[in-house]
């Protein structure tokens, strides 16, 4: 008895000792993997880490293709959604606490403002990670060969960004909250410009039914900041959220990101790739497949797998991840730590800012809008995003994948339309600024030739035909995507610079902030 | 039997039932959305009244100028009667400022002459004339909601 009453309990005390061992094995499937195959098994097991494959191609990891921006707009929504939900812990959503509650946040709260600022420059910081990751994809023709879906749903995630830092920025109830919600809702209104035109707005007035469904009332108030607190927290984290895993899960489907179809790694990567006797291990057939049917047309997950040269993701591709998460986390707490988040002083419906800027993502929008409120706020943004939705469709030729800008002539494309574009945008805003538009010069002038005819609307006129012109003297739709997208990013910039930079007081042009009047 | 023959030239019981659930399907979804929609919309506003006493009208002398400022209206006071205008910007809403010549919105740069018609700027329409009366007791009634001709006077 007293023979196996001391086995029992040695056993047991054995068990205490091993637990740190067990425990891990037992999280990892098997313990820490030491051979390519237990590396693969552990990709493919653990719950997180079966997102991504097994393996993974060199050249996705070859910092210069992606530079990580991909992986920078995720990291940064992780920080956003932690420092949310600790900023829900104090904020409360009414017009009368928003402010103070706010306030109590920057001065009262331990870490508050710290906490703030990294919620606000993560949020924004997703805004340039997502549209520099978008410029990455598309020059180096990442959105063919099946990828022509993952693109679009690319496109509505840089949508929902925008409309999420949108919703962020009036949740303080602060003047800039106010003065943005009254613009944004007369921004929904504005198809009201047209349905006023042709006389409609009586029978059909989308206008006013967008602005009422917006602000729940004709005019800013406490049930306008519960809407936006709740698109804020819940409908639209929700539909990133479901966009994202698909936007993942056709990552892998579509077979990893793009690799060209002339890689070759280098000296120094050659000896990352697994050696020939583990391969044979690694990818020995212990699956049998049934032929269900044949299907006509490539499939981009099993035509180029290019499997030589691939690595093993543990720990490979896991140690890049947590490099740049790392970086991220630094980036922003650092950058939070310096600079503030702006917050002005409480509402005041009667009195507006002058100027009453939008937020630095939107003052592009609203330079454009500062010559007619529906081409500006509405009609051309659409055009913009169907034409950057419908550029897959329309550029169809299957060169060139995974290589950045092309070959030569996408260079020279890229750098011409920069060029000529900037010159062409920087001319047409000095004439703008200097002559000033239709209306100063006939004051009877129908507001339709203005909404119509404006410096936005004839940029939009030049975009397209430099594009279809690039396609008719190159002989190919890629060159005309390379100048219709260069021309999209240059316009982004301009506007946003000349509306950030450049305007001031009653909107009139500056050279300086120092030169603005005082009052 | 004749009935018969006819549908069953027209369309296939299996194809008839098949597309008539589809539809049913597409025709409540929308209703469900109809309803998701309309329920956004709400049925009483807690907002203040577009109408409001502004005084007696010995309170406007003749030329004088008033910026009413909870309101968001001026009214102006001539030897032939007054009138107001709203402060409202047509173009996104903002609230404009009385200057020498007119009216001048902070926000995008729209100028309006002293009768409220866009001289300059982005702005589409004039800036509205709100209707003015008097109440049985005498004292001067703005009504926001409610705009006028430009030009119309109201002769106290």
């Amino acid at each position: 008895m007293s023979e196996s009453n001391r086995s029992g309990i040695n056993e047991f005390i054995k068990n205490i000792i091993n637990l740190p061992r067990s425990s891990s094995d037992s999280f990892l499937r098997g313990g820490l993997p030491v051979s390519d195959r237990s590396r693969a098994a552990v990709s493919a097991n653990n719950f997180f880490l079966h997102i991504q494959g097994a393996k993974t191609h060199i050249n996705t990891l070859r910092p210069t293709y992606t530079f990580g921006l991909g992986l920078i707009s995720l990291y940064l929504l992780l920080i956003t959604i932690v420092s949310g939900v600790l900023l829900m812990i104090y904020y409360s959503p009414s017009t009368e606490s928003a402010y103070n509650t706010v306030k109590d946040i920057n001065f009262v709260v331990f870490g508050g403002r710290l906490l703030r600022n990294i919620h606000k420059w993560a949020g924004e910081g997703m805004i340039i990670a997502v549209l520099l990751h978008m410029a990455r994809v598309f020059y180096t023709s990442a959105y063919k060969q099946g990828r022509e879906f993952n693109w679009v749903i690319g496109i509505v995630l840089l949508v929902l960004t925008f409309v999420l830092n949108f919703t962020g920025y009036l949740l303080p109830w602060d003047q800039l909250a106010y003065w943005a919600l009254v613009i944004g809702s007369n921004i929904a209104q504005s198809p009201k410009e047209l349905t006023d035109i042709f006389g409609v707005t009586k029978f059909f007035d989308i206008g006013g039914f967008q602005k009422e469904l917006f602000l729940g009332g004709l005019s800013p108030g406490a049930a306008t900041l519960i809407r936006v607190y709740l698109l804020h927290i819940m409908v639209l984290p929700i539909a990133l959220f479901i966009f994202l895993g698909v936007h993942f899960w056709r990552i892998r489907k579509d077979g990893g990101l793009a690799v060209p179809e002339t890689f070759a790694p280098t000296p120094k990567e050659q000896r990352f790739l697994s050696d020939a006797g583990q391969k044979e291990e690694l990818f020995a057939p212990t699956k049998t497949y049934g032929l269900m049917a044949i299907v006509p047309d490539r499939t981009p997950a099993v035509d180029h797998n290019d499997v030589e040269n691939t690595m093993m993701s543990w720990p490979h591709l896991l140690r890049a991840e947590v490099a740049v998460f790392m970086l991220c986390l630094a980036g922003v707490v650092v950058y939070s730590f310096f600079i503030d988040a702006p917050l002005k002083e409480l509402a005041n419906p009667l009195i507006p800012e002058n100027p009453a800027k939008a937020p630095w993502y939107f003052l592009g929008l609203q330079e454009l809008v500062s010559y007619s409120a529906f081409m500006g706020g509405v009609g051309l943004p659409t055009v913009a995003l169907l034409g950057l939705a419908l550029i897959p469709f329309l550029d169809r030729e299957k060169q060139y994948v995974g290589i950045w800008f092309s070959n030569r002539q996408g260079r020279r494309v890229a750098l011409a339309s920069l060029i000529v574009g900037a010159a062409v945008l920087i001319g047409m805003l000095a004439f703008t600024v200097n002559f000033g538009w239709f209306r100063n010069w006939w004051p009877d002038i129908p507001q339709l030739i203005i909404v119509a005819i404006n410096p936005g609307t004839l940029w939009v006129g030049f975009v397209m035909t430099w594009s279809l012109g690039v396609i008719h003297l190159s002989g190919s739709t890629r060159m005309g995507a390379i100048a219709l997208f260069t021309l999209f990013l240059i316009s982004y910039l301009i506007f946003t610079y000349v509306g950030t930079e450049l305007r001031g007081p009653n909107w009139e042009f500056f050279w300086s902030k120092s030169q603005w009047p005082v009052h | 039997m004749l009935e018969g023959t006819f549908f069953k030239k027209w369309i296939s019981r299996r194809d008839f039932l098949g597309l008539a659930s589809l539809g049913a399907v597409v025709l409540s979804s929308f209703t469900a959305l109809a309803g998701i929609l309309r329920l956004t919309k709400p049925n009483v506003y807690y907002e203040e009244s577009k109408k409001f006493k502004i005084g007696k009208p010995d309170n406007f002398p003749v030329g004088l100028v008033k910026n009413l400022e909870d309101q968001k209206i001026f009214i102006f006071s001539g030897s032939d009667g007054l009138h107001a205008i709203s402060k409202i910007c047509t173009h996104l809403g903002c609230l404009v400022a009385l200057t020498d010549t007119g009216f001048q919105c902070p926000c995008h740069g729209s100028k309006y002459n002293r009768q409220g018609k866009v001289i300059a700027g982005p702005a589409p329409r004039p800036l509205p004339w709100l209707e003015i009366s008097q109440d049985v007791d005498g004292t001067l009634v703005v009504d926001a909601a409610k705009e006028i001709k430009a030009g119309t006077i109201f002769k106290v």
